[in-house]
């Protein structure tokens, strides 16, 4: 019987969920690397024994660590995330120019062919890789080295490249954004950048449809569509279905249109799932109720999802890489809140249970479906 | 410190270092490790020393690109802050003879 495993980073540890094709009973492992701020876990879809874990800690920085045994035990393996070349500046909170400073890696992606390939998008917003299983990284400039980069500036969360999408269909073809930045595309294997904002209307910048500037909190893609995302702005549920030269809005009915996190359901590329949050200033559910969001219908149309997930009284987060979806014939979906608890749907939305409950914030979540 | 800096035997120096919890845990090292420096007993000799040994704590304590103290890393000895020392600077005798622990330190912050 297949198996799924829950990889979630937390500020406090990693922890790893596993539980067998039914996801009724879990069984829980960690904290791995208590105490130290775990921002994305994500294991290799070719080798799902190989995970990467990302360690960081305002003490002692960047740490990585890599997993050949499915999180078994881990070796620390290459921290050194150098800029090519002068960092230069990029725009401060104020306007004025800030020099260019790695802090942590938000956000890692194994490759879909080699395992010891895999991107990392850092705060501040660049993209490495290593092609040798993490120890030696290099930047791929060209992406900060972008006619624009002098011109980005961080988000409230500090100027992360938090989301990355490689094509399946297309080798050369990779989707990053920023916050507070925008999307962009390569379609060289990273080697040249094109900005993919247009659509997007943003009030809080002095040019609301500017080329870059906007706080994009989290883009996905099915694979079998890599030519369609979705994205979850700052406000706003997005849609393209031109790889992200054009984007329209698919709020809909959505109470709220502000929230982190987006997915796409395994095996139907229209159903898509977000989690509304109130507002820009008070980040927790609307009326105390969380609800999940779906929609059948590629945007526009959605319907909450509440069975099982508290309906009173509930003032938590879900941050932006804290979803994510198994591959099982009923899709699974998974998300983390800033609450601790790791919430678990079987049944693609239609119900959910905690599979824990008081786990350190979290910060992230990945699922792996095992043979 | 400078006035009682240097040791006294030309043989190599077996410096004690005491790491923080989390370090010890990311190397696998006991709380105290002890650290063989040739040269003058510095602090930069001290943390090459402590790299080399726990190659896993590059970047941990000092920048890796610039060498620069980690903002939140504090170094304790002899009832002495040391970290705003050049890490170029002999460190005292008792550090570098091993009657006192070079102690590394994260520095106090949140609540």
């Amino acid at each position: 019987m297949s198996k799924v495993r829950i990889l979630a980073g937390t500020r406090k540890g990693a922890f790893i969920l596993t539980a067998d094709g039914t996801r009724k009973d879990w069984s829980v492992s960690g904290p791995h690397f208590a105490g130290w701020e775990m921002y994305h876990l994500k294991g290799s879809p070719v080798d799902p024994n190989r995970i990467y874990a990302s360690q960081c800690s305002g003490w002692f920085g960047q740490m990585m660590q890599r997993s050949d045994d499915g999180g078994e035990t881990w070796n620390a393996v290459g921290n050194k995330y150098l800029y090519d070349g002068v960092a230069g500046t990029h725009q401060w909170y104020d306007g004025t120019p800030h020099p260019w400073e790695f802090k942590r890696v938000w956000h890692l992606e194994p490759s879909l062919t080699d395992p010891d390939s895999v991107y990392a998008g850092v705060e501040d917003a660049a993209l490495f890789h290593s092609a040798d299983g993490g120890q030696n990284w290099t930047e791929i400039s060209g992406l900060r080295k972008h006619d624009t980069g002098s011109a980005w500036q961080p988000g409230a969360g500090g100027m992360c490249l938090h989301s990355i999408l490689l094509d399946p269909s297309d080798a050369k073809r990779i989707y990053i954004a920023i916050s507070a930045a925008g999307a962009f595309r390569s379609e060289d294997g990273g080697t040249t950048w094109k900005p993919i904002n247009r659509g997007l209307v943003s009030k809080y910048i002095p040019n609301p449809t500017a080329e870059v500037g906007h706080c994009v909190h989290h883009i996905a893609m099915h694979p079998a569509r890599p030519e369609t995302l979705f994205m979850q702005k700052h406000w706003d549920v997005m849609r393209s279905d031109d790889a992200g030269d054009n984007w329209r809005r698919v709020s809909g009915d959505l109470p709220t249109d502000f929230g982190f996190v987006i997915d796409v359901h395994a095996h139907e590329p229209e159903t898509v799932y977000v989690v509304p949050i109130k507002s820009d200033a008070e980040h927790f559910p609307l009326d105390g109720q969380l609800k999940v969001y779906r929609s059948r219908a590629g945007g526009n149309e959605w319907e909450p999802l509440t069975k099982g997930l508290p309906q009173s009284n509930c003032f938590v987060n879900v941050l932006r890489d804290a979803m994510a979806v198994d591959s099982l014939d009923s899709c699974g979906v998974y998300f983390g809140t800033t609450g601790g608890q790791v919430y678990a749907s079987a049944d693609a939305g239609d119900s959910w249970q905690a599979i824990v409950h008081d786990l350190p914030a979290v910060l992230s979540v990945e699922v792996q479906t095992l043979p | 410190m400078t006035s009682d800096a240097g040791r006294r035997s030309l043989e190599p120096a077996r410096v004690r270092v005491e790491l923080p919890a989390h370090l010890r845990t990311l190397a696998g090292a006991p709380r105290e490790v002890a650290i063989v420096v040739s040269g003058p007993v510095t602090q930069a000799a001290i943390l090459d020393g402590v790299e080399a040994a726990y190659p896993m704590l590059l970047g941990t304590l000092r920048d890796h690109g610039s060498q620069v103290r980690r903002p939140f890393i504090r170094f304790f000895g002899c009832g002495d802050d040391l970290s705003h020392i050049s890490p170029q600077e002999e460190l005292p005798r008792a550090i570098a003879d091993g009657e006192e622990p070079f102690l590394i330190i994260g520095a106090i912050a949140g609540g």
